[in-house]
């Protein structure tokens, strides 16, 4: 394979041929913030996260899909580059609905993590407001979308187009219109939608999640009147881990999102209960 | 498949197709030098004495060309004379505010705004008796004031005098959709000469050696584009034809594929050859009706005629052309876009590298050249490489197509020598200023350019001095503003088309326009402060460096341009609340002078606001009592102002 010499930073880095800057970067150990970037599912260079400055080019570079050449020198911390990452962030800020705490991903958000890393403590911009907030789609037995948190990155359109190629989101409208949103404005649940939730695992932000019955499951349990069941998700594991070598009825693992939900009484419980039929 | 000495023949048959038109080709074609006669009795030509040029390009069939050619048909017939006269459907001239245009030759009389009811006087006094219908002549009576125009030279108009056409010259002289009037001048012959005597390297080193640039917009050497398309690898390649135009007011490329579509097809065969590609693709918006149709009408004429197609002049190189509509997206026209576009999916730009030269459409290498930039490549490749380079600056070779619109008294397209200077343009070839206003600035490059302000109106314009002074090509419009124009104004209405046609892809682009456009709408409003200009340069800053694609990369140039020459006129909206050109309708006020308002209250009758009652206060002097503006009320419509008599009211 063919090796290519560049520098980033001022450091000399060797990768083979066709490497992203990005991956150069972090073989080198720099790190550079990205966005919309997934490896291998969405190399699109749409959120400019991650520019870079390259000397001998005008403009700042999106690391995530240059691919490195001979010589290449990189600067990926100037004050330039900070400043335009900032000030990306702070406009994609200005576009959001900024109410973290009432957001199922707060602490454990992407877009969060990077306002932190980059020092974002003053927008500039108003918040989105009940005028400029759009309809949230909750019809779907399983998604919910939220396109005041979107942040644009097409990740979810890529996973469901080319990964599950099912293809029942992509982006609409353009310009500052633009949206993540099914054909002709329908509802998730009037798509061909297989409720696989990969849209939802690859989203950064709290614009696509699951749809959550905590509730009912709660109610449901406190209900002295009533014998419950338990189903936990994902039941992979319980209904066919045997095919893969696993115990028959393998219980889901101990951090598994459902499991985590039960207090460890009821989880125990369940662990017993799942052995039951085995015995 | 037909040979070169096929095409020579056909080119033979065909010359006295234009044999009328002599004036404006005898320099081209040697057989129309001197005496004519002999030619005029060969071919189904025989009996014409004249030939009616009607313009059918977009302009002028919107002022009802086609009705006047019917006109011309019936007139014509009712004298008998449709043996004699014949009636040829042209492309655009480029003087398209005076359109209808019709030219009659073998005088080359130029008629402008031709209506209906003039059909019978060009036919009765200048068919049949010879004389030229002078009234109908570009401006007759002043230019024979000032001696431009005499009966043998008719052609004096400056607006085409001092013009050079080389990508418009055959533009309004040729039928578009006679395959045979394009071979007649000279026609495929560029082909011909490569195909059969050049190596594609020949080829691109004659394009290098012209120093040919792209004319769509960012200048790029097109002989440099074609050696990297040459140099890579691959079993296909493609060759394409930006016709999406999509800067508002430019319409050269819909000229030249309206008037001359042979000449873009001659040049992408070209293109194949000598970067190794079979297949071409012309992507051009669908908005363009009359494009599509002459094109596809010479398509099918060039494939008839065995130019286009398999073994073409009996050589083993191979080359169709296909097109593709697009949807009128600005973004469109950027390469990568386009691309994606002509694939099939949504238009949006990808990162480059891979540039298009190595991974292009449907990630073969591919080049794409603006139809301007294809139209001068035939000429280059007959007249040579020197010939071009003669003409303009030493880094902007050729001539260059503008868009000539807004304050403006001649409008329409001109082309002229790279490094022609403003004044030339602005006042030379259009005439100056309307209402003898003053020149304030004209804005070149659409969108992505800048303002040029009065100050530097003797820049030459070529490709390096517009960026120096912080403007750009572009693709060629060429907008006059005069005093009446608010700076901010224009910023905002420029900035107001990108937000619309941003694709949405990259945040920068997406949102940060829309931020300057705010910024800039508060400020017209009256509500700007000090901070708004530091948020505007910083916001553009930021833009301009990290969007992804040229259309937001460039998007806040007409912002930092007025920001640079026009700073005063952001400060006194800022500061002072007040527009310098009275155009912000929030920072001005009607007012009326109590003094000089005889109380007649034609002003109230005409508020379409009810704005306007009458005071308690009646001047000396007068009988009635004055009125007065309630300015929560008011418009700003300017209807009281327009119709009172005494000067009463004022905007300020
Ligand atoms: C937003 C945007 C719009 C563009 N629109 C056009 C267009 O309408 N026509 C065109 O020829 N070039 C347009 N361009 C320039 C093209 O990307 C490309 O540079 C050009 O077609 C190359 O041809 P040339 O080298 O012959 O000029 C545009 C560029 C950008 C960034
Ligand atoms: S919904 Fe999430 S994954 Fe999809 S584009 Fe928006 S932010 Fe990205
Ligand atoms: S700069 Fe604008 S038009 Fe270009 S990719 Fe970004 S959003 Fe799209
Ligand atoms: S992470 Fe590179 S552009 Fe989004």
């Amino acid at each position: 394979m063919k090796m290519i010499n560049l520098k980033i930073d001022g450091t000399p880095v060797t990768v083979p041929e066709g490497t992203t800057i990005l991956e150069a970067a972090r073989a080198a150990g720099v790190k550079i913030p990205t966005l919309c970037f997934l490896k291998d599912i969405n190399e699109i260079g749409a959120c400019r996260m991650c520019v870079v400055e390259i000397k001998g080019a005008r403009a700042l570079q999106a690391a995530c899909v240059y691919p490195v050449s001979e010589g290449l020198e990189v600067i990926t911390n100037s004050e330039k580059v900070r400043k335009s990452r900032k000030i990306t962030l702070e406009l994609i800020l200005s576009n959001h609905d900024r109410r973290c705490l009432e957001c199922s991903r707060s602490q454990n958000c992407e877009l969060q993590a990077l306002s932190k890393e980059l020092g974002v403590n003053e927008i500039r911009f108003p918040a989105l407001n009940e005028k400029t907030l759009l309809p949230i789609d909750d019809l779907s037995p399983s998604v919910v979308r939220d396109p005041n948190k979107c942040v644009l990155c097409r990740r979810c359109v890529s996973v469901c187009k080319n990964v599950q190629t099912v293809g029942v989101i992509d982006t609409m409208e353009r310009g500052y219109r633009t949206v993540v949103a099914s054909p002709f404005g329908k509802s998730l649940a009037d798509t061909p939608c297989v409720n696989c939730g990969q849209c939802i695992a690859v989203c950064p932000t709290g614009a696509l999640t699951e749809k959550s019955d905590k509730s009912k499951v709660w109610a449901a349990i406190s209900d002295p009147e009533k014998y419950v069941v338990f189903q936990t998700a994902p039941a992979v594991r319980f209904s066919i881990g045997e095919a893969f070598g696993m115990p028959q009825w393998s219980p889901p693992s101990e951090d598994s999102a459902s499991t985590r939900f039960l207090t460890p009484t009821q989880a125990r419980t369940l662990r017993s209960w799942k052995r039951a039929p085995s015995s | 498949m037909i040979t070169v000495e096929q095409l020579n023949e056909i080119r033979k048959n065909s010359i006295p197709k234009v044999a009328l038109r002599k004036k404006v080709f005898e320099t081209r074609v040697p057989e129309l030098q001197g005496d004519i006669s002999g030619l005029l009795k060969e071919g189904n030509e025989k009996t014409y004495r004249a030939h009616i040029l009607c313009c059918a390009g977009t302009g002028c069939k919107s002022s009802g060309s086609d009705k006047l050619r019917e006109e011309f048909e019936r007139v014509l017939e009712k004298y008998g004379l449709s043996d004699e006269v014949k009636i040829v459907k042209t492309g655009c001239f480029g003087l398209c505010a005076e359109g209808p245009i019709v030219v009659v030759y073998p005088e080359d009389a130029m008629y402008c705004k031709v209506g209906i009811e003039d059909v019978e006087d060009i036919v009765t006094e200048h068919i049949m008796n010879g004389r030229i219908v002078k009234r109908l002549l570009e401006n007759y009576a002043a230019r024979e004031k000032e001696g431009e125009i005499t009966e043998e030279d008719l052609e004096g108009s400056t607006f085409f005098k001092k013009q050079m056409r080389i990508a418009l010259h055959n533009c309004g002289r040729i039928n578009p959709e006679d395959i045979e009037e394009y071979i007649a001048i000279d026609g495929y012959q560029a082909l011909a000469k490569v195909l059969t005597q050049m190596t594609p390297d020949d080829v691109i080193k004659v394009m290098l050696d012209s120093g040919l640039r792209g004319r769509g917009g960012a200048g790029f050497p097109t002989g440099r584009k074609w050696m990297f398309a040459k140099a890579s690898v691959s079993d296909q390649k493609y060759v394409c034809c930006n016709a999406d135009e999509g800067d508002p007011g430019a319409f050269m490329d819909r000229s030249v594929l309206e008037g001359d579509p042979h000449e873009v097809l001659e040049a992408m065969a070209i293109a194949g050859y000598a970067i190794g590609a079979n297949h071409g693709f012309i992507y051009v918006r669908a908005e363009y009706p009359t494009a599509v149709e002459r094109l596809t009408i010479a398509i099918k004429q060039a494939e008839e005629y065995g130019i286009l197609g398999d073994n073409i002049f009996g050589t083993d190189f191979s080359f169709r052309v296909e097109l593709r509509l697009g949807a009128g997206a600005f973004v469109c026209g950027e390469e990568t876009a386009l691309m994606t576009s002509v694939e099939g999916h949504r238009g949006e730009p990808r990162p480059r590298p891979p540039f298009p030269a190595v991974k292009g459409l449907f990630a073969e290498p591919t080049i794409l050249n603006n139809v301007e930039t294809y139209a001068n490549v035939p000429q280059i490749i007959l007249k040579g490489a020197d010939w071009f380079k003669a003409i303009g600056t030493e880094k902007s070779t050729g001539a260059k197509v503008f868009a000539l619109g807004g304050k403006i008294k001649n409008t329409g397209l001109v082309e002229v020598p790279m490094g022609t200077t403003l004044r030339e343009v602005v006042y030379d070839i259009g005439g100056g200023i309307p209402n003898g206003k003053k020149f304030k600035a004209a804005q070149t490059g659409g969108p992505s350019g800048g303002c040029i302000p009065a100050s530097l109106i003797d820049t030459p314009i070529d490709y390096d001095s517009l960026i120096q002074i912080g403007s750009m090509m572009g693709s060629g419009g060429l907008i006059v503003m005069d005093e009446d124009t608010c700076m901010v104004d224009i910023a905002k209405f420029f900035l107001a088309f990108t937000v619309e046609e941003s694709c949405g892809k990259c945040p920068p682009c997406r949102i940060g326009t829309k931020r300057m456009y705010d910024i800039l709408d508060k400020i017209t409003r009256g509500e700007g402060e000090l901070k708004d200009i530091d948020d505007l340069y910083e916001l553009a800053d930021a833009i301009k460096s990290s969007a992804l694609c040229g259309l937001g990369q460039t998007a806040p140039n007409p912002v930092l341009s007025t920001l640079r020459y026009f700073k005063d006129e952001y400060i006194a909206h800022v500061v002072d609340k007040k527009c310098p050109a009275g155009v912000c309708k929030a920072l001005m006020q009607y007012t009326i002078d109590r003094e000089k308002c005889i109380g007649c209250g034609k002003c109230a009758r005409n508020c379409p606001a009810d704005a306007i009652s009458k005071t308690d206060y009646v001047a000396p002097g007068h009988k009635l009592p004055s009125m007065a503006i309630d300015q929560s009320k008011c418009l700003k419509c300017g209807a009281c102002m327009e119709g009172c008599k005494f000067g009463a009211i004022s905007k300020k």
